[in-house]
């Protein structure tokens, strides 16, 4: 427990340290938040569907976890790179440890990067239903961060350098995000969109926060939680499989 | 305590290690002496369960790194040739998380961590981010980390690289005191031929990925009928320069830098 409190502890630091990066990275969601949020705001008024803002929040919420999830795990390389690697990798402490460690690490901070766009979001005119849901939305927020998080990790065994970084971002981080449902409504959807949609593990965590901020919902909050488990399970299995498989 | 058999490592056609063999006793202070690119580095990092062997057979004590990991995690404590140290935390930092991943008791761990500190003169900068440390800072860091706990194995990879002579000297005398106190096992490489002349009991040299003689220095020495163990590696090894294959480490340090901002 000791070591995996040191490898999470170590995560933490390095993330409160980083100011620099803690601001950047609010960036892009303030800016989907008003280009897309007050741009599209009326052409959605009109078309019936209510406030984008409060439709879009949670969407962005979930946009900026899977971004610092998914970079979070991906930091290993860096790791790889500089040498850490190895210090953890030749010290008696066993994968599934350092795996966990570092997934509960990496979601702590993408679930304080979620709250932070949660309450920028507000100041852009996001109101949610209620406060009551608070703690549930936080254990949810953690729950899509472990999840990305983990994957990120798993990628990340699998690079030796940020080569495919590119790769990975436009072949995986941004067709998970567009097309989760973070922009748009999940009724209605052409067939082949809403079959992508449902196998994106984003849509259901994003699907999750809408149910609890704004009280709508399209595929109820017992299925997206259940399926963010499973998922969330698989990717730490795997990615403490091929983690075990580094070689330095 | 450390036996290595026909090992071989091969990455793609490139043959680093070529059926080596060599054992070292509980207890003996073995210097591993090679030029550049001899494959060094890359048998330390198969015995240390980094990288598995291609062919033949390496025991520790009686386990095989590669088949029981954990086991052989428990037995050996290794500084590294290049740098290992978290840059984003202190000095403090990195040497207790090594401490905490290593199963030092917590008591011994802050005496051990206090003692060390101040051994490699870094007891005043202990709450500084190492990446305001100068390299030679950083490599007594790692050597204050890397004697923290006690193994039955230390593995040195040219460890007095870019350190001062002080240090140096203060290093051996540590080791020499936990060799003698503790019957530890010390297994290093190094490209000072003095150093290791000073401190092996055991020395073995490796070349292209073969080793080309064992003994102690005076034996090698009489083998070669040279003066000093500087002459007897010349001897052995040729005095051509070897080129070792650059690492995209700068590539990377400024693609971070620019991933930071």
């Amino acid at each position: 427990m000791e070591k995996i409190y040191i490898l999470w502890l170590r995560q933490i630091k390095r993330y409160l340290r980083s100011k620099s990066r803690i601001v950047g990275s609010l960036a892009q969601p303030m800016l989907f938040l008003i280009a897309m949020g007050y741009g599209f705001g009326s052409v959605f008024k009109e078309a019936g569907q209510g406030d984008y803002i409060n439709f879009l929040a949670p969407g962005i919420i979930g946009m900026s976890i899977i971004f610092t999830g998914i970079f979070t795990g991906i930091e290993i390389i860096w790791d790889r790179q500089f040498g850490f690697l190895k210090e953890m990798m030749v010290a008696p402490v066993s994968r599934m440890e350092i795996m966990i460690g570092r997934t509960l690490g990496g979601g702590t901070i993408a679930t304080m990067q979620g709250l932070l766009v949660l309450f920028i979001s507000m100041l852009f005119g996001f109101h949610p239903e209620g406060w009551a849901v608070v703690f549930l939305t936080i254990f949810v927020m953690f729950l899509v961060a472990l999840l990305f998080t983990a994957l990120g990790t798993m990628i990340a065994s699998l690079l030796e350098d940020m080569q495919g970084f590119q790769l990975i971002m436009n072949f995986l981080v941004m067709p998970l995000f567009f097309l989760s449902g973070a922009l748009f409504p999940l009724e209605g959807l052409p067939t082949t969109l809403a079959i992508i949609a449902k196998i994106d593990p984003l849509s259901y965590g994003i699907d999750a926060f809408r149910i609890l901020l704004i009280g709508e919902g399209y595929y109820g909050l017992g299925t997206d939680i259940l399926v963010m488990s499973v998922v969330t399970v698989i990717f730490t299995a795997l990615g403490s499989y091929f983690f075990k498989k580094i070689q330095i | 305590m450390i036996k290595v058999k026909n090992l071989t490592k091969k990455f793609g056609d490139f043959t680093a290690v070529d059926d080596i063999s060599f054992e070292v006793g509980t207890g003996e202070i073995f210097g591993f002496l090679g030029p550049n690119g001899a494959g060094k580095s890359t048998t330390i990092k198969i015995l240390t369960t980094l990288l598995h062997p291609t062919k033949g057979t390496v025991t520790l004590n009686g386990h095989d790194p590669a088949r029981e990991p954990n086991v052989v995690r428990n037995l050996f404590g290794i500084i590294f040739q290049d740098p290992s140290l978290d840059d984003e935390l202190t000095a403090w930092e990195n040497i207790e998380f090594h401490g905490v991943l290593y199963n030092v008791p917590k008591k011994i761990r802050r005496e051990r961590n206090e003692q060390l500190l101040k051994f490699v003169d870094l007891w005043d900068r202990k709450d500084s981010l190492v990446k305001e440390f100068s390299g030679g800072m950083r490599r007594r860091l790692e050597i204050a980390r890397g004697l923290l706990h006690h193994p039955k194995i230390i593995f040195l990879d040219e460890p007095t690289l870019g350190l001062d002579p002080q240090t140096r000297n203060h290093m051996w005398t540590y080791l020499k005191e936990i060799n003698k106190n503790e019957g530890t096992t010390i297994f290093f490489s190094t490209h000072y031929m003095e150093e290791a002349e000073n401190v092996a009991q055991k020395i073995a040299i490796i070349d292209h990925g073969k080793i080309i003689q064992t003994g102690t220095a005076e034996q090698l020495k009489i083998k070669t009928n040279t003066k000093s163990l500087e002459e007897a590696f010349l001897a052995l090894t040729g005095k051509g320069i070897r080129e070792e294959s650059a690492q995209p480490m700068e590539q990377m340090r400024m693609m971070r830098r620019r991933w930071h901002k």
